[in-house]
């Protein structure tokens, strides 16, 4: 696996891997195996994640099904074009909790693309400063010990 | 973890303030070349470069009598860095499950 070194400013996560699989195969992996990629510490309802269902297809959603039922549209399909290319929207506030306004949601492309016997993932996370937006107005009343620092105890374990 | 006294997010929350962040991050400057290029006031430049560099995104040199400003890397990337290790934490899976699974089908 191999990272490109960022710009300082860059607004953009990428990272990539070659899997040792056909394009359509790692799709299909990729798509509907979602639920045991995603790492299932991030979890944005009240109880543990059971389930992570990708709806193959545009207009649909990423949601997570808790373990009393409850669950959370967290992505929306914007692109599903087997077996080249992925995309949704990323619909998670940086509290870690549900962005409703699309403005302020991020977005996430996929793409495989043959490469000798295998394929070449491509994962770009873009629009981070999107999240910024009226992040302001959404924070008030959160002190800075509940809201930055939290999101990043989340993922501490991740590192 | 260091405690940032502003939220990076939220200094990036104000339009002015990610205009500023922006022509920072192209190259760095004074507070007058800032008020210069924007419709913004020098007293509410230096006023937004305050609160950006609270949140640890703008850092400040001083040469001669001018303060320059420039983008300090550490609040974006710490932001980055979070996402990174999520994606690079379900790539590394991804992998593992395609490549198996192609041998065990």
């Amino acid at each position: 696996m191999t990272t490109t070194p960022p710009s300082p400013t860059s607004t953009t996560v990428r990272r990539e891997v070659v899997v040792a699989v056909p394009a359509d195969r790692a799709f299909a992996v990729f798509t509907e195996q979602f639920d045991r990629i995603k790492p299932r510490e991030h979890n944005l309802l009240d109880s543990p994640v059971t389930e992570t269902v990708l709806e193959p297809r545009v207009g649909g959603h990423i949601y997570d099904r808790a373990e009393d039922g409850t669950e959370c549209r967290w992505a929306r399909i914007l692109a599903f074009e087997p077996p080249h290319r992925l995309m949704f929207s990323w619909d998670i506030d940086v509290r870690w909790t549900l962005e409703p306004d699309p403005d302020r949601c991020s977005e996430v492309e996929v793409t495989f693309t043959p490469e000798g016997d295998g394929t070449r993932v491509v994962l770009e996370h873009r629009h981070l400063d999107r999240h910024g937006e009226g992040w302001e107005s959404m924070s008030a009343g959160v002190g800075d010990e509940s809201g930055w620092p939290l999101y990043l105890d989340r993922f501490a374990g991740l590192t | 973890m260091t405690t940032y006294q502003v939220d990076p997010w939220t200094a990036l929350g104000d339009p002015s303030r990610k205009r500023i962040f922006e022509h920072v991050a192209a190259r760095p400057r004074s507070v007058a070349e800032l008020a210069d290029r924007l419709p913004i006031s020098r007293p509410a430049v230096s006023q937004h470069l305050k609160v950006l560099r609270d949140a640890g995104l703008v850092g400040v040199r001083v040469e001669g009598t001018r303060r320059i400003h420039h983008v300090d890397p550490a609040g974006l990337r710490r932001l980055r860095e979070e996402l990174d290790s999520f994606w690079g934490q379900a790539l590394a899976t991804f992998q593992q499950i395609a490549e198996q699974e192609d041998h065990h089908p």
